[in-house]
């Protein structure tokens, strides 16, 4: 085998590796720093808290095609208007809980975690819950104990995860505020409850 | 030298003696993988099985930790395997080593039966400390954690130190590279945040950067020390193929991370980044099955070890197929967002992970058994023309194709129904799941499931017995430069 030319010795490729890996390595950095600000609860994309407090609608966008969140007038989880701190308090033991019950690994969660429930990314605008007017009551009964409730003709239940009234309540605004990040039309073509036209 | 055929421990260097204590942990956390992957697929067929004893997300957790930890095990095990015969010095800090192994078993054991035993807590931060971080993959509790870091410093005290002191050959340069990264890269997921796409941006950071950079470059080093083990082929051809693999792995499998930030809130400029790279990361695979199969075939080369040798060949091919191809299959975000959260992950996922990781474990398990019964013959002509190994590597082999096969037919149907025709909304789900088609792919997944385990039993009874009682001292490996 003829080694001597510059593209087959063994130090030419071991400088390339380290360059290309170098390279790649502070490219990501440099992406990670533009993308952290972008992502950040109270940007554009992931909006603060608060939202909840914020009817939220998920419609189709002419310029980008694909489907996006819209913060409308104001509509309060429970009927209770939360300032940004206690906002966040409540969606923070939501988003506790939902890993303290495990839930990532039945459902997946802006589609990563496990395959055996229902995608959450939107599900509070899922039509499942009936109508908005009972949506918030459905939500916590269901999340406190979905054991006895309908659920699919398949016969998978989700067990009951001794979830307490509270943080019910917190995994229900946890669910209402990611329904507002945008998620670049992700997922497509998803059928809401009852929208403003 | 002690009695071919025999099992003994004197025929192990220090290094290889705690390598065969993690490639032991590594085989029982193998098994406890298919076990509690079979219980989880049963209850796509009888929800009610186990329901409220063992549901479905305990078995599933303990499934794919299964999973991560027996081929960290494994990749430890590797490493100390070769670790001496390649820097040709003494383990530095043996005795460490030794102890961590003991505390880091100690560990794996208690955060299992906390998983199995205790499963949830309260939507508390001291649920994320004790029990479970609920997070896919890297469940393992704060403490836990912690315990992983301070082990795997140890490991790569080590490895640095035994190389810095013995000889630094190429193979050890990226090796001590590639661990440093790896075990770095843990700590993107060791925090808590309530803003979940910050949450997945690092978790992801830990995930990819794992199963497609710093894992793939680790098996690239096993590989180089296993083809020059098996088949004799000389350092400088297997070094520079080593170079060629990490420029290309890492070139493409760094920014190709960014094919996991389509749609968790991250900015539109990932599509084209996550798009292109991602694309690429098929290249080094595509390497690495020239790279095997040509050193086989073209340099006349005397086997030393054929379940080994066998065993590397199914990684190239598993490696191409698993990561690359089913990998690109649904990489691009056209097609991603259809297919993103689907059975389609879960087909890639187990035709990846054992392609590209399981299988060369394995063949370093061979290797392993083949010195400890000091170095004996493993080449053609084994009693019972080797029908133990060869069924094993064709069960394990076939049940694992046929599992990634059933779950993309489901998948096919569930991206079909529930995401572009229905929405993924709850009933758009469920109107996939019921579907004959999604269902049949479900019960196949099982039979070939149970096909995947009788490979798995007969391996362990091979690997149990292999070379036993045999007299006639190995082939050794020698290939034609």
């Amino acid at each position: 085998m003829a080694t001597s030319q510059w593209w087959a010795s063994e130090s030419f490729w071991r400088k390339t590796a380290i360059w290309v890996t170098g390279g790649s390595f502070v490219a990501l950095i440099f992406l990670t720093m533009d993308t952290i600000p972008q992502i950040s609860s109270g940007s554009k994309r992931v909006p603060a808290y608060s939202v909840i407090n914020h009817r939220i609608e998920y419609k189709f966008d002419e310029k980008r095609h694909v489907q996006v969140p819209v913060i409308g007038a104001k509509e309060p989880l429970f009927g209770k208007e939360l300032n940004e701190e206690e906002a966040e308090a409540l969606v923070k033991l939501g988003k506790l809980t939902t890993q303290a019950k495990n839930c990532m690994n039945c459902h997946t969660l802006l589609g990563n975690g496990a395959y055996y429930a229902p995608d959450l990314t939107k599900s509070w605008l899922d039509q499942y819950w009936g109508t908005k007017e009972v949506r918030e009551v459905q939500m916590v009964e269901f999340i406190k104990d979905p054991s006895d409730k309908l659920h699919n003709s398949v016969g998978r239940r989700m067990p009951k995860l001794e979830i307490t009234d509270e943080e019910a309540r917190g995994v229900v605004a946890f669910l209402k505020w990611m329904s507002s990040i945008d998620t670049n039309g992700f997922p497509y073509n998803f059928k809401s409850i009852e929208q403003e036209n | 030298m002690a009695t071919l055929g025999q099992l003994d421990s004197a025929n192990l260097n220090g290094g290889q003696k705690l390598a065969v204590k993690y490639f032991t942990v590594a085989i029982v956390l193998f098994g406890a993988q298919v076990l509690f992957g079979l219980l989880s697929g049963l209850q796509y067929l009888y929800p009610d099985f186990l329901y409220g004893v063992l549901d479905f997300s305990v078995n599933r957790m303990v499934h794919i930790n299964a999973l991560v930890v027996w081929l960290l095990y494994g990749f430890l095990g590797s490493v100390y395997w070769l670790l001496e015969e390649e820097s040709q010095h003494e383990v530095v800090g043996l005795k460490l080593g030794n102890l961590i192994y003991w505390v880091l078993t100690s560990a794996v054991t208690v955060v299992v039966l906390v998983y199995l035993f205790v499963q949830i807590g309260p939507g508390k931060e001291s649920t994320i400390w004790l029990i479970n971080e609920g997070r896919e993959y890297i469940e393992a509790p704060r403490w836990a954690d912690i315990g992983i870091v301070v082990s795997v410093l140890v490991v790569f005290y080590n490895v640095a130190a035994t190389f810095s002191q013995g000889r630094y050959t190429g193979i050890a340069g990226v090796l001590v590279l590639d661990m440093l990264a790896l075990f770095g890269i843990y700590l993107a997921g060791m925090f808590y945040t309530t803003n979940i796409s910050i949450d997945q941006y690092w978790w992801w950071w830990v995930i990819h950067l794992w199963v497609e950079a710093t894992w793939e470059v680790m098996v690239a080093c096993i590989m180089a020390y296993g083809l020059m083990k098996v088949l004799g082929v000389s350092r400088k051809i297997v070094e520079t193929w080593l170079y060629i693999e990490v420029a290309l792995m890492f070139g493409s499998g760094i920014l190709g991370l960014g094919h996991h930030y389509f749609w968790i809130g991250t900015p539109e400029y990932w599509f084209s980044i996550g798009g292109f790279f991602s694309a690429l990361e098929p290249i080094p695979l595509v390497a690495m099955v020239v790279h095997a199969v040509f050193d086989a075939g073209a340099r006349h080369a005397k086997n030393s070890n054929h379940p080994a040798m066998a065993w590397l060949i199914a990684h190239a091919f598993g490696n191409f197929f698993g990561a690359g191809v089913w990998g690109f299959m649904h990489t691009l975000p056209q097609i991603n967002l259809y297919t993103h959260g689907t059975q389609w992950s879960a087909s890639h996922g187990h035709l990846a992970f054992f392609g590209a990781y399981a299988t060369i474990i394995i063949a370093m398990f061979y290797l392993g058994v083949q010195r400890w019964r000091s170095g004996v013959w493993m080449s053609g002509d084994l009693p019972g023309n080797g029908w133990k190994w060869k069924w094993a590597l064709g069960l394990l082999n076939l049940g694992m194709v046929g599992m990634t096969v059933s779950m993309l037919v489901s998948g096919y149907v569930q991206s079909q129904i529930e995401r572009a025709i229905e929405g993924s909304t709850w009933m758009g789900y469920f109107a996939a799941q019921i579907h004959p088609w999604f269902a049949q792919g479900m019960w196949w997944r099982e039979v070939f499931g149970v096909m995947f385990l009788i490979g798995f039993v007969l391996l362990v009874w091979d690997l149990l017995t292999i070379g036993k009682g045999e007299s006639r001292a190995m082939q050794p490996a020698v290939s034609e430069n």
